[in-house]
């Protein structure tokens, strides 16, 4: 008796699945998406997904927070043989890692994502923002300087430029920098007197890191290191330190929607990007659906409406224009944006290639010089 | 008894004792069961059955254990010393480097960098050269990008062949000729007849042409699995990679192949009497690599994977103590490099304070809980779980809030006038932080054990000894102190051994100078993706704990812990 019931149960739910297989013409009803939580998340889940669900009710996305892990969570799965995401958002240093092993999908993007609306093919679109062939960006960031402005010395214009950051005389109090050293070598570098364009050869000796080091020794004792892009807006509203690092979108929203006593320093602000990729391996009809909505997500207008959001730039071309005001405050988003020309006169890219190959060895000397 | 010669299994011979022996046998025989099977016999298979439901009782749990715990570890720490990636992914090269001696340095000969360019083509095809490029440049710094650049640029070498062939004979451009030359004719009329569904036939070579074309053969072989098994695409109809033609080059100037007769022999001859004539371009593999990057013309990248070709290494396990592998064998790091040494005397030096404030801040509150009556023991107790009961993060962050500069106590510091608003204390970000959030973590872990042992102690013993004349002090010291013992050594080796592998909170509260070798652990395994620096630095700590273990039975003895009455 019992064994025919659940022999019913199991041929019904096969029927109710392989109908809802064919409704869906072989494409997967649910997706796994993963992101940074938070309000970037948010502004994915409003500019991406809420539309793509009303334009097909029967299809459910549910999100992971797990961007910060995702390259080793990935790995691990790939090794287990069972992907369960589908899309993962990572910055482009992680996407070219996650293409390096295997373990995110190339993608042809002028096949696979819509063109811009005046027929401009995507790969001409996004331009030189696809770092790596697995990867399709969606915005770009900076990591930036905020200060809080109630505690500039009197009389002394506040800080303008990123060598203020090395400056304790003129501007005492912490710093609030992140605990890798990726930006804060660079920076370094460029307040000890090395030209822009020479960073990178400087950083590629052993001398050139030494040089880095020193001159972040000068403030290492006023530094607070920090690992998440939360830590900068809370040790700034706690009055914990004077300026710090994080990126920008986390800045906007402690000085626009917070309302905090803080002030961006634009100087030296370091690009970087965020987007898609694909893991490899993934059944058909499930990469069929990612398929439909990535074309979708990442689209002229969709990447434009991500920015009504939150304070960060399309990584489309043809979306900047469309970029319009703030979805709750109805400010104007476009002075905000670290691509906007006012924030963005001196502005340092970060070089994927250089990290990639020296991320494990700077990372080593730096993490001992932290630990001294 | 003693004398050796008078035991009965000893001396065969007809001693006194044996004789009776045998006569004892003969007498009575085996004892038997009732149901006429010796009792021995019959004993031992009731034990046998009860061991069986026994083990069979424990099964699951030995299974799940065995399965989700056991097996995963193992695999991980096994991962400290698996260096199978190198050989897999360049085999001819590592092969070719057998003779190769690093520690004199200079560079290989012609043959090694041939083989690497066979491995690292088809490496390339595979997309497994990156893989390689991120596991070398664990080693030396620039082998990702090295080896990334290769993959893209090692097609420059073959298309100088592929394209004087090319311009010979069209053919040389086309997959169905290629097929021809170097397919069985069974296999194509196969291939052709396929339909599309199952499995494509295996590509087959034909029968002589391996002799012919060695080299051509298996790279053309390479190929048509590749299309086959990876791509899905019939060999009929691809074009060949230009690795093939580059075989092909070597194969013509090395031998004769007048002899071959075959189809396509007129193509072949062509193809070899174009690389005999003087104006055929050629390039050597070492100018090859040369051009595409001048890294591979450098002895470091050759010592490098000549150090790591072996299957498995020992070069992770230098990494974790400050040291590296090195052709002259194994050396310290630079002494600006060098941190697992520091991290793992920190881990220690720090898990030991945190024990000894638990210790001091445990013991009196186990001692009053012990001694309250219950229904106020409960109530205190409530208290001492209640920060289980909440997140961990949440605790963490609640000290952020109470240590930093302007936080809680430092203004409270400042409004009592105790502290200067411009010297506020620093008490977080530190390994002060650190051990003031972590003893406040792990503090139940040290009160219950003790709070257990404690609540056994007879308050007899007590009075006996107060009455007995004993002081306060002694009767404490004395008396109810050893007996307490057995508590301390339990809650210790708890938080000691939480303590030693906690990560979490170190991050948020210490800063530079407060973080653990387990920090440096999940460093590897998330963000560096070196899970064999992680696997060994984990297995260094966990021999580390063993030892510990070990050394704490010798002295105080695994017995005298307990978790209970």
């Amino acid at each position: 008796m019992k064994l025919s019931k659940t022999l019913l149960a199991t041929s019904a739910l096969t029927v109710a699945a392989a109908g809802a297989y064919a409704a869906g013409h072989g494409m997967a009803d649910s997706m796994t998406l993963v992101s940074w939580g938070g309000a970037y998340q948010a502004s994915q889940q409003n500019a991406y997904v809420a539309p793509y669900i009303e334009m097909h009710p029967d299809v459910s996305a549910s999100w992971d927070e797990s961007s910060a892990e995702a390259v080793a969570k990935l790995r691990a799965m790939n090794e287990a043989g069972n992907i369960t995401w589908d899309l993962v958002d990572v910055v482009a240093a992680d996407a070219i890692r996650l293409c390096d092993e295997g373990l995110a999908m190339e993608i042809d993007h002028d096949e696979m994502l819509a063109a811009a609306p005046d027929g401009t093919s995507a790969s001409d679109d996004f331009g030189d923002l696809i770092v790596s062939d697995c990867y399709i960006p969606q915005i770009v960031y900076s990591t930036t300087f905020g200060y809080r402005t109630d505690m500039v010395p009197a009389g002394v214009e506040p800080p303008s430029d990123i060598c203020s950051v090395f400056d304790l005389e003129t501007y005492p109090g912490k710093r609030a920098l992140e605990k890798r050293p990726i930006n804060n070598m660079e920076w370094a570098l460029l307040c000890d007197g090395v030209a822009k364009e020479d960073v990178y050869d400087v950083l590629e000796t052993d001398e050139g890191q030494d040089q880095a080091l020193a001159k972040l020794d000068t403030i290492k004792d006023q530094v607070i290191w920090w690992n998440a892009g939360a830590d900068t807006p809370q040790l700034l509203a706690d009055g914990e330190v004077f300026m710090g690092s994080t990126y920008n979108g986390r800045l906007f929203s402690a000085i626009v929607e917070q309302g905090q006593p803080i002030g961006m320093m634009w100087d030296a602000q370091v690009f970087d990007l965020d987007g898609w990729i694909i893991p490899t391996g993934l059944p058909e009809d499930r990469l069929a659906r990612v398929m439909d909505f990535v074309r979708f997500a990442t689209d002229t207008q969709r990447l434009a409406d991500q920015a009504k959001f939150i304070s960060y730039g399309p990584a489309r071309a043809s979306s900047a224009p469309l970029v319009s005001t703030h979805a709750e405050l109805g400010i104007e988003m476009a002075p905000h944006m670290p691509t906007d020309p006012n924030n963005a006169k001196n502005t340092f890219l970060y070089n994927y290639e250089f990290w990639a190959d020296y991320r494990d060895d700077i990372d080593a000397k730096f993490q001992a010089w932290l630990a001294q | 008894m003693t004398d050796a010669a008078t035991e009965p299994d000893k001396i065969a011979g007809p001693t006194p004792d044996n004789a009776l022996r045998a006569a004892d046998k003969a007498e009575t025989g085996p004892v038997l069961a009732a149901d006429g099977t010796p009792l021995k016999r019959s004993l031992n298979r009731a034990l046998r059955a009860q061991k069986i439901r026994a083990l069979m009782l424990i099964a699951p749990l030995l299974l799940f254990v065995l399965i989700s715990f056991i097996a995963p570890i193992g695999d991980m720490l096994f991962r400290s010393v698996e260096n199978q990636i190198v050989r897999d992914t360049i085999p001819r090269t590592v092969a070719a480097l057998t003779d190769y001696d690093a520690a004199a340095g200079g560079l290989p000969r012609e043959e090694v960098f041939e083989a690497a360019y066979y491995d690292v083509f088809y490496a390339a095809e595979r997309k497994e050269h990156t893989r390689l490029g991120s596991r070398l440049n664990y080693e030396q710094t620039g082998a990702s990008s090295l080896f990334r650049k290769s993959g893209r640029g090692i097609e420059d070498i073959g298309e100088v062949y592929q394209d004087q062939f090319e311009d010979l004979n069209g053919d040389w451009d086309e997959a169905r000729p290629w097929a021809e030359l170097m397919g069985d004719p069974d296999w194509i009329a196969a291939q052709e007849a396929w339909d599309g569904n199952g499995t494509m036939p295996a590509f087959e070579l034909r029968s002589d042409i391996a002799e012919i074309l060695p080299r051509t053969a298996e790279s053309y072989r390479i190929f048509a699995r590749f299309m086959q098994n990876e791509e899905g695409d019939s060999p009929l109809e691809e074009e060949p990679w230009s690795v093939v033609h580059t075989a092909l080059y070597q194969d013509v100037s090395a031998g004769d192949v007048s002899g071959y007769s075959g189809p396509r022999a007129d193509m072949l001859q062509a193809a070899a009497a174009l690389v005999a004539s003087p104006d055929f371009e050629t390039i050597s593999f070492r100018d090859g690599f040369a051009d595409i990057d001048e890294d591979w013309v450098e002895p470091e990248v050759w010592q490098t994977i000549k150090t790591y070709s072996p299957d498995y290494t020992s070069g992770y396990f230098l990494n974790a103590v400050d040291m590296q592998k090195t052709p002259e064998g194994p050396m310290l790091r630079d002494e600006d490099e060098r941190i697992y040494g520091l991290l793992f005397q920190r881990t220690m030096f720090m898990s030991l304070v945190i024990t000894l404030s638990c210790i001091m801040l445990g013991y009196p509150i186990a001692y009053l809980l012990s001694n309250l009556p219950s229904s106020k023991a409960n109530l205190l107790m409530i208290l001492v779980l209640l920060p289980f009961w909440t997140s961990l993060l949440v605790r963490t962050s609640a000290w952020k809030v109470m240590l930093q500069q302007q936080g809680v106590i430092n203004d409270t510091l400042v409004w009592l006038g105790l502290v200067a608003d411009d010297a506020r204390l620093t008490m977080i970000n530190n390994q002060f932080g650190t051990i003031v959030a972590m003893t406040h973590i792990l503090l139940p872990f040290m009160i219950l054990p003790m709070y257990s042992v404690m609540s056994t102690i007879p308050q007899s013993y007590v009075r006996a000894a107060k009455s007995l004349g004993a002081t306060n002090w002694t009767t404490f010291w004395r008396v109810y102190f050893p007996q307490s013992v057995p508590g301390i050594g339990a809650g210790s080796i708890l938080v000691f051994i939480l303590s030693i592998g906690y990560y979490i909170t170190p991050e948020i509260v210490g800063g530079t100078s407060g973080i653990f070798i387990s920090n440096r652990i999940a460093y590897h395994i998330s963000s560096s993706l070196n899970w064999g620096l992680a696997a060994a630095l984990g297995t260094i700590l966990l021999v580390v704990v063993l030892v510990l273990y070990w050394a704490y039975d010798r002295i105080v003895g695994i017995d005298n812990v307990k978790l209970g009455g």
